[in-house]
């Protein structure tokens, strides 16, 4: 047990770093290991400072690289307890050789990533580039969009991937600066209720029980790797069931509701603006101003569990509206974005197929305002009246310059 | 039954073996003699890292495993990484009282080839060693990257060909000299460091029982003769190790806290570096007249470091 006791307001005001490592602390999580990256140092440096007063019982391991780090969190979680850390962009890149090797060993490693844009050119501010580098990597990937939900998801991911049906690494993603470094009010539960939501570690497949000597990050060929990867996939896709329970046990005890796809307005919308991270508070205030000023029924849906993608629920949610803007934080690198990709297929597989619209938005950092989410809509309007896509398929929101498209709907 | 005091070879061929005999290793690969002496000379449990190789491709391929205790492999850099984290959460857990025999003894073990130990995994190594885990790597130098068909690394000697470095008309093999990762390891302060030999398995058993008795990080160099990539008859590995080390190419000495040096071994006849040389395919070529330069400067660089090695020893600075 820790040797001194945290003093805790029914409410605090934190930045989402700060509520990131109080979850961390509250979960006593027994090995951190990690390496300092803008945005993210804060959870790092917070638990450092609480190993140094005495607030958590855990070792603190400093190593060279953000791919030590994650190495050494592999070698601890397969050494049975709780594991945890946090990166940023250029960290998050040069992990991700483990990031796949964590999932593969299946290990359930809570990951904070303080979402950030990759270089060139480098650049420190929020944008989704990381949070996509990992979509393939078989971890969960949940998405916060303030610093409540950072908290209270990062307690979620210790409970989700430990589950023994799951037994998959979590990232939690949060917008970098807007939310790691933006103070609101977080209503913390008590050290008590939130260590007794997680639960003691319960480890599998344990290193340091020799009753039972286990090898880990063996190899195979064609004759079994295929088995390996479909059955990832299907613990992957299986813990859907479970993200939902750890929700509803969540709700129970915070009356804060999560869901892997979350929608606003939706009852009656006509139009739909489909985001990611901070995006989503910011397209829910436009949609609310919409319906107000110019009757345009708009709605938002919001993904929050990213990994595993919530394909049936996207395509519930979206099924009968007329026309869907998705929207990519992320440099596309030749192609469409690959969330509208994604989105897209969902909606493929329903009767009505809405039209749907690609926008590549704030890149680097680039504020998205309310303005530029009416503007998606107004568009989304415009196609739904035309019965097509009137403007180009992929478009970019809040670029300076010449206007930049490409791709027309094909009309017979 | 573990080596405690070491007195004969038929105590070594009866004691525990935790590494099994079913691997894929070549025949003829000491690889497999150096890990069973580490298991074998120790009670206590043991957790093992070991990078990317030609040892981990060969003793952990699905379904099947030679390794009859707590093993992982990561990637080709990091198993000192990941041997530091299974060091922490040891720690944490003991501490916590959540261990499943919580007195239970244990050591911590990390293997890497000279491409793991002197190119790509230097860096996890290093900051393994200035944390401080309380854990041993061993290093298994065959001198080249073996387990994808002999390219150069950074322990190839000088005048050795290997697939990236190769002899032919105009060249005679690697230009540079081998890595001295023994004073590396030893500068980074380490509490016991040294560079050991099969051949002399009663000083090799001694030097891995020191190192895991040792607290703090711990580096060992083992010479792994490569029947395949050195080129000679899997028969004569230890053999080939003998020339070695009486040769002085791979000298079979001590560092205690960086400065206190200990020679282990002193051959009674030192041989010439040439009867090593002409025992191996990969120096044929430096027998050619146009080449015979390379002998003498490697000769010259082994007399060299010999003459270093007695120094220090001498001055225990």
């Amino acid at each position: 047990m820790p040797k001194e006791i945290f003093e805790l307001q029914d409410r605090e005001v934190w930045d989402g770093n700060y509520a990131a490592s109080q979850a961390m602390r509250q979960a006593n999580v027994d090995v951190m290991a990690a390496y300092p990256i803008t945005p993210s140092t804060p959870i790092v440096e917070n638990y450092g400072s609480y190993v140094a007063n005495g607030y958590i019982d855990g070792e603190f391991v400093m190593v060279e690289s953000e791919h030590a780090a994650m190495s050494a969190c592999v070698g601890a979680s397969a050494s049975g307890g709780r594991v945890a850390t946090a990166t940023s962009s250029q960290g998050f890149a040069l992990m991700a050789e483990v990031l796949y090797q964590a999932s593969g060993m299946r290990l359930p490693i809570v990951l904070n990533v303080v979402n950030r844009a990759l270089a060139s050119p480098l650049n420190v501010r929020g944008d989704h580039s990381d949070m996509y580098l990992g979509r393939d990597s078989g971890w969960i990937q949940l998405g916060a969009f303030n610093a409540q939900e950072a908290y209270d998801l990062a307690l979620c991911a210790f409970k989700i991937g430990e589950d023994h049906s799951v037994r998959l690494p979590v990232m939690v993603h949060q917008d970098g600066f807007i939310t790691s470094h933006t103070a609101q009010n977080v209503y913390p539960l008590s050290d008590e209720e939130a260590y007794k939501f997680v639960g003691d570690f319960k480890p599998v497949d344990d290193m340091l029980d020799f009753s039972r000597p286990v090898t880990y990050g063996a190899q195979t060929e064609e004759d079994w790797h295929f088995e390996h990867k479909a059955k990832q996939h299907k613990a992957l896709m299986d813990s859907r069931p479970v993200i939902d329970k750890v929700f509803e046990e969540f709700e129970k005890i915070s009356g804060r509701k999560y869901k892997r796809v979350e929608s606003y307005m939706m009852e009656d919308a006509e139009v739909a603006l489909v985001g990611l991270g901070t995006t989503v508070e910011t397209a829910r205030v436009a949609a609310k101003q919409l319906r107000d000023e110019e009757g345009i029924k708009a709605g938002v849906v919001a993904i929050r569990a990213f990994r595993p993608f919530p394909f049936d629920l996207v395509r519930d949610a979206l099924e009968n509206v007329k026309s869907v803007g998705v929207t990519d934080r992320s440099s596309p690198g030749g192609a469409m974005g690959a969330f509208f990709n994604e989105v897209s297929a969902a909606l493929y597989t329903t009767p009505k197929r809405p039209l749907v619209t690609n926008y590549i938005y704030g890149l680097g950092g680039r504020d998205f305002s309310i303005e530029d989410a009416k503007n998606i809509f107004r568009e989304q309007k415009a196609n739904a009246d035309a019965g097509y896509v009137t403007t180009d398929i992929q478009q970019f929101s809040g670029l300076r310059g010449p206007k930049l498209g490409f791709f027309q709907t094909k009309r017979s | 039954m573990a080596i405690t005091s070491v007195k004969n070879l038929k105590e070594f061929s009866t004691a525990n073996d935790r590494f099994e005999g079913a691997h894929t290793l070549c025949p003829g690969c000491a690889h497999s003699m150096i890990v069973r002496e580490l298991m074998n000379c120790t009670d206590d449990n043991l957790v093992i890292g070991t990078n990317t190789g030609c040892l981990e491709v060969s003793t952990a391929v699905y379904p099947f495993t030679s390794w009859d205790t707590s093993w992982i492999h990561i990637g080709f850099e990091n198993a000192a990484s990941a041997i530091g984290g299974a060091e922490a959460m040891h720690k944490a857990r003991k501490r916590k009282g959540t261990l499943s025999d919580n007195d239970a003894p244990v050591k911590f073990v990390a293997f890497g080839g000279d491409g793991a130990t002197f190119d790509i995994g230097f860096q996890w190594m290093s900051g393994a060693f200035e944390r401080g885990h309380d854990f041993t790597y061993i290093c298994l130098d065959n001198e080249n990257y073996a387990n994808t068909g002999g390219q150069r690394s950074s322990a190839t000697p000088i005048g050795a060909t290997t697939s990236t470095a190769q002899a032919g008309k105009h060249s005679y093999g690697k230009k540079e000299k081998k890595k001295d990762i023994v004073s590396i390891m030893a500068a980074h302060g380490a509490p016991y460091v040294a560079q050991l030999a099969p051949n002399k398995w009663k000083s090799m058993a001694k030097g891995f029982q020191k190192a895991l008795e040792t607290e703090g990080p711990c580096f060992i160099n083992t010479v792994s003769p490569c029947c395949t990539e050195w080129k000679f008859e899997p028969k004569d590995t230890i053999s080939i190790t003998d020339l070695a080390t009486d040769s002085l190419m791979f000298p079979i000495y001590e560092i205690i806290d960086g400065h206190e040096l200990n020679i282990l071994y002193r051959p009674k006849n030192v041989l010439k570096v040439e009867d090593y040389l002409a025992a191996q395919g990969r120096y044929k070529h430096l027998f050619k007249p146009e080449y015979r330069h390379v002998i003498d400067e490697i000769q010259k660089g082994v007399d060299d470091y010999w003459e270093m090695l007695q120094r220090r020893e001498e001055a225990r600075v």
